[in-house]
């Protein structure tokens, strides 16, 4: 369970570091977004995999690790989560206000010119 | 009573911030303001005490919700805290000042997002939690996205999506750090990591550095450390002039996390980990100096200028962290509340110079009309500061950090400190002469003699309360050199209480909670 476990977080940081370095802002917020999937499976494992093991205390069983789950990395990554899907919603909106005042969803504000042109210092000079 | 005033900087502007927002629908901005203005009296007033409280040496640990240590989260009242609640309350009066004058009127949920801002700096600064660190630095730049993005048009848009995406990209890094961290050691406190970090077996310590350097990577891009300072510039110089006034703190946020972890968990008998980073540091800390000062000199606007002296500042007090002496680290104290003043004047000086320049702007290469006398002399003022030209604090601290340089640092140290003041020194009287003396009317747009007639009409005018603003701010520069005695000797205090690491851990562990059995 291990590797299958470390192989997605893998995965996950490879396609999103990817979409992350390409030019287009939706690509940009995609690879976010996978990203912070790959973090919380990470999270997640950091407390060891394990199999039917409740987070909470019962009745009747020792209150040690080998017998429950580790429930602060699942606290840990409900925050995670939180903050990444709210972070998300910023992205797309500022995104989106990106793409109506300038016209281009470049995540420069506007396409690179042909290679030779030079860009003014100052484009709103 | 006295225990829950650590709470206090958290609570007092997330109240304040949350009222706002509630009376925000039905009054008019007075109310608004007013409101603000008791929440930042409240805080300051806090502030002061919890420095009183932190002065007599004490480390002061607050359990969250009376949860033992080992299992909730604790908050850590230190000199080092203390000084770094009341640097950035002194710095949101003169930003709310500067605001007040007209900003917060064009800007949805200003004083909300305001006072959450400083609740994220607060609770950074307080925490003795990793994982509550990096939810506070989330509070911190949810915040500064919307103080930076509302009522922002094209270019601004687009340099805040620079900076939200290089932060959140960050704050992943810093996630993946934590995961990596608990992994490895099991806690997320300070203080235990701390213990357990000397402990950690000979065949983890690979991973466990690994761990370390993504959190250090974390905290270098907060602070803008060399190779990740591209989004600073840009971002700063188009924040409102208020906001960035309120940025300066906030790479500061990053520093001041590089320091604890270097002196808590990669302290004297740390092990593997002794002075982890630290030649790194150094070496990227004084590259970023020199960078900034070629930026002074190169920035072809006086904003832009601005935002480099920030990235001076950042790479001066790397140094001064990285040396890691008792000597250097107080002068990077003492270094510390005076760059986020000066650097938060010469923001706000640039706005006034840009609009009473009218079309010229801020453009150091666009000829203007004259502008009145008091923002040269501002200006004069504000670069002597920051440059570190006697007799102004930024001299003092950066006496004080050649002063506490070990002999076989000193060649690099020496080199470029004094070389980089020189080249802001260079590129601020350069911008100096031409915004203020080489005056005239506008004539060199080329082929176009007056072409577009100069509309003076449009400029808004600068008011009182703006200049007023920038006089509190060079003031508290003064009252730094003025007062340079008793912060110097705060500041040796405070560094000498960083270095014993091992007072922390006691404290922690001997902080019982006191209701519930432990």
């Amino acid at each position: 369970m291990e590797f299958a476990i470390a192989s997605g977080v893998g995965v996950l940081v490879a396609g999103g570091v990817y979409l992350l370095l390409r030019a287009r802002t939706f690509d940009v917020i995609l690879g976010l977004t996978l990203l912070s999937y790959a973090t919380n499976l990470l999270i997640f494992s950091s407390g060891r995999a394990v199999v039917g093991k409740p987070p909470v205390l019962r009745e009747g069983l020792q209150p040690t690790l080998a017998h429950y789950a580790d429930p602060l990395p699942q606290a840990l990554v409900l925050t995670a989560i939180v903050i990444a899907f709210a972070m998300t919603a910023v992205t797309v909106v500022v995104a989106m206000r990106n793409h109506a005042d300038l016209h281009s969803d470049h995540v420069d504000g506007h396409e690179p010119g042909p290679p030779g042109a030079t860009h003014g210092g100052d484009p709103q000079a | 009573m006295m225990q829950h005033l650590v709470l206090g900087p958290i609570l007092v502007p997330l109240l304040t911030g949350a009222i706002l927002l509630l009376l925000e629908r039905r009054h008019e901005v007075r109310v608004l303001r007013i409101g603000a203005w008791i929440g930042l009296a409240l805080l300051l007033a806090v502030s002061a005490a919890l420095l009183a409280l932190a002065s007599s040496g004490d480390i002061t640990v607050y359990l969250l919700g009376d949860w033992p240590s080992r299992l909730g989260i604790v908050l850590m009242l230190d000199r080092l805290s203390a000084l770094m609640v009341l640097t950035t309350t002194l710095l949101a009066i003169p930003a709310l000042m500067y605001a007040c004058a007209g900003w917060d009127k064009r800007a949805l949920h200003f004083h909300a997002l305001f006072q959450i801002q400083l609740m994220g700096l607060n609770g950074a600064f307080l925490t003795g939690d990793v994982f509550n660190l990096f939810v506070f630095f989330e509070v911190m730049l949810i915040a500064s996205y919307g103080l930076l993005l509302s009522g922002a048009r094209g270019e601004r848009i687009s340099a805040g999506m620079h900076y939200v995406v290089f932060n959140i990209a960050a704050s992943t890094l810093f996630l993946i750090a934590l995961g990596l961290v608990y992994g490895m050691f099991g806690t997320l406190n300070m203080a235990e990591l701390a213990v357990r970090i000397r402990e950690v077996a000979p065949e983890d310590v690979a991973l466990a550095r690994a761990a370390c350097g993504l959190l250090l990577v974390v905290f270098c891009a907060k602070a803008a450390l060399l190779p990740m300072y591209l989004w600073l510039p840009e971002t700063y110089a188009r924040a409102p002039a208020a906001v960035a006034a309120l940025f300066t703190i906030m790479t500061k946020v990053g520093l001041y996390a590089v320091l604890r972890t270097g002196t808590l968990l990669f302290g004297e008998g740390a092990g593997a980990f002794e002075g982890f980073a630290r030649d790194t540091l150094l070496v990227f800390g004084l590259v970023t100096m020199v960078l900034g000062g070629l930026g002074v000199v190169g920035a072809l606007r006086l904003r832009i200028g601005a935002a480099y002296l920030v990235l001076l500042s950042s790479g001066t007090l790397f140094v001064s962290f990285a040396l890691a002496q008792p000597g250097t680290i107080a002068a990077g104290l003492y270094y510390l509340p005076h760059s986020c003043f000066a650097a938060a004047a010469m923001f706000l000086i640039a706005h006034v110079v840009q609009r009473e320049r009218g079309s010229a702007g801020d453009r150091v290469l666009t000829i203007a009309p004259p502008i009145p006398r008091v923002t040269g002399l501002l200006y004069l003022i504000a670069a002597i500061s920051v440059v570190g030209l006697p007799p102004l604090s930024g001299f003092i601290g950066k006496v004080l950090l050649l002063a506490a340089t070990p002999p076989e640092d000193t060649g690099w140290v020496y080199a470029a400190v004094l070389g980089s003041g020189l080249l802001a020194l260079v590129g601020l009287s350069r911008t100096g002469t031409r915004l203020f003396w080489r005056t005239g009317e506008q004539d060199d747009r080329g082929g176009e003699p007056d072409a577009p007639a100069p509309a003076p009409a449009e400029t808004p005018k600068v008011r009182g309360l703006e200049i007023a603003a920038i006089f509190v701010l060079l003031g508290y520069g003064l009252a730094m050199t003025v007062g340079a005695a008793p912060i110097l000797r705060y500041a040796t205090a405070a560094a000498a209480q960083l270095l014993s690491a091992d007072d922390y851990v006691r404290e922690v562990r001997a902080t019982m909670p006191q209701r519930r059995e432990p």
